[in-house]
């Protein structure tokens, strides 16, 4: 295949033709793939989209606003605490922690942990290759799963964080059963393809589901569990 | 003679003007030229490139849940403006200005609504959003840089979410701005210190609401406006939106 790039351009004049050097690292090829596609100029094809999307969030927005007034309780009286105090909803998993970790765990320690992690997605080795979870080999995958299943049974077992302890089981079950077969069905095959990163962002993004629905749904009086038509929320 | 008034030829006349030609100095024939005039002399546009990838336009590409991000922080702000007409950050004012809003302002129920709903939806939206990047790889190089600035973005949307919680002053958000400010007491070594500097006191009081305040319509809104714009301007630069994994992207299947 010819590449295009490397064309020669013939000039008498040295300052009219612009030089360029080529450093290639040894293990990389010279020829760069190149995917051709069709473009559109953005105004008008972008543009319209984008006016048009801004239409349909006010129109949604200004429905649900018609439809449903933004709480307002009495005013804000230190003496009288309710039961239970909540958090905004998106800190409501945050809350639901707490029940069962110190504050310095699940009011520090995982919100830090979370955003540190979320930091270095991009440049953490393992991001980088999408390799399959299962191409590590299946010896290193199972010894991997199983010394998880040790330290995080005992350890949420301790604090009674079911919430955490059901899912993560869950997720590694899931996992344990995507080891590619010699004739995978469809969607085993495509489970058997998803990559350590994949795996751990579904498992967070579970957690983290889990727990605001419970915060949010299923506590009342003194974080108790109850049911979502006993809480006026 | 007769002189004719139809919309088109106004149209034709104020185009073709000195004035509007000072302003929008591309012409209106559609032509390849001027459409590319259209964003790159653009202050605002510009922040796009001049062509795009027929494919980036198709919603399974992105699901646009950048675009939607942008256009309720847009509602945020108009709404946000409107509200701070009528509020008076300062104890028990701020509470009497909700009454004031629900009973007195005209529409004053719905301006708070669009402020609330649009603020929860953000919250939600703006997650979302972090999924998509992450699921089709578009995090990955050249664009590491923008899904940290992404990262900035969702904190701010978080705080910024957090300190209008306790503006109405009710008991809804004078309990959760409590329960929430008591975990950073947990921090080590610093907590109590972090506390006090947020709450300007020991207890969410007067001066915590000023504070909030402050923090909620000047400090966090112009922290967001800059590195929104520089996130939506890097997209351009790291090459575009990136959608899913291309068929010689996707993964290695390496079995052993």
């Amino acid at each position: 295949m010819k590449d295009e790039s490397l064309d020669i351009v013939e000039s008498a004049d040295p300052m009219s033709v612009p030089k360029r050097v080529a450093l290639v690292r040894p293990d990389l090829s010279l020829a760069v793939p190149r995917r051709r596609e069709e473009q559109v100029t953005t105004f008008p094809h972008l543009i319209v989209r984008e006016v048009i999307l801004l239409q349909w969030v006010v129109i949604l927005i200004a429905l649900a606003s018609l439809f449903w007034d933004a709480p307002l309780e009495g005013i804000a009286d230190p003496l009288e605490t309710p039961n239970p105090a909540k958090a905004p909803w998106y800190f409501l998993g945050l809350q639901e922690l707490l029940h069962y970790f110190p504050p310095v765990v699940a009011g520090v320690l995982i919100p830090t942990l979370v955003v540190i992690a979320l930091i270095i997605i991009p440049y953490a080795r393992v991001n980088r290759a999408p390799v399959a979870l299962w191409s590590w080999g299946s010896k290193r995958v199972t010894i991997g799963l199983l010394s998880l299943t040790i330290v995080v049974v005992p350890l949420l077992s301790l604090f009674h964080c079911w919430v955490v302890l059901v899912p993560t089981l869950a997720c590694e079950a899931l996992i344990g059963l995507s080891r590619p077969l010699p004739h995978p069905g469809r969607l085993r095959a495509w489970l058997g393809l998803r990559t350590l990163p994949q795996w751990i962002m579904t498992w967070f993004v579970i957690v983290a589901c889990l727990l605001t629905i419970i915060g949010t749904f299923f506590r009342g009086p003194g974080w108790s569990l109850v049911w979502p038509w006993e809480i006026s929320l | 003679m007769r002189i004719e008034l139809s919309p088109s030829v106004w149209w034709y006349a104020l185009s073709r003007s000195e004035l509007w030609r000072s302003i929008i100095r591309h012409g209106v024939t559609d032509s390849s030229r001027n459409r590319s005039l259209a964003i790159f002399q653009n202050f605002f546009l510009h922040m796009h490139p001049v062509k795009v990838r027929r494919k980036a336009l198709e919603v399974r590409h992105t699901y646009y849940l950048g675009g939607i991000s942008l256009a309720l922080t847009a509602i945020l702000a108009a709404s946000g403006i409107l509200l701070m007409f009528y509020y008076h950050p300062s104890v028990p004012e701020a509470y009497m200005d909700m009454k004031e809003l629900q009973f007195t302002v005209d529409i004053g129920t719905f301006l708070r609504n669009m402020h609330r709903w649009s603020a929860h939806a953000m919250v939600l939206v703006v997650f979302l959003h972090m999924l998509r990047v992450f699921y089709h790889g578009a995090f990955r190089p050249p664009r590491q840089f923008n899904w940290v600035l992404g990262v900035v973005l969702l904190t701010l949307t978080l705080l910024l979410s957090y300190t209008g919680y306790l503006l109405p002053w009710d008991q809804l958000a004078y309990w959760a701005v409590t329960v929430g400010t008591n975990m950073v007491r947990a921090t080590p070594v610093l907590g109590e210190r972090i506390r006090f500097l947020l709450l300007g006191g020991n207890i969410v009081g007067a001066n915590a609401l000023i504070r909030f305040y402050v923090l909620h319509c000047v400090a966090l809104p112009l922290l967001l406006v800059l590195i929104a714009a520089l996130h939506i301007w890097r997209v351009r630069k790291d090459g575009g939106v990136k959608g899913p994994l291309a068929e010689d992207e996707e993964t290695l299947e390496v079995y052993r």
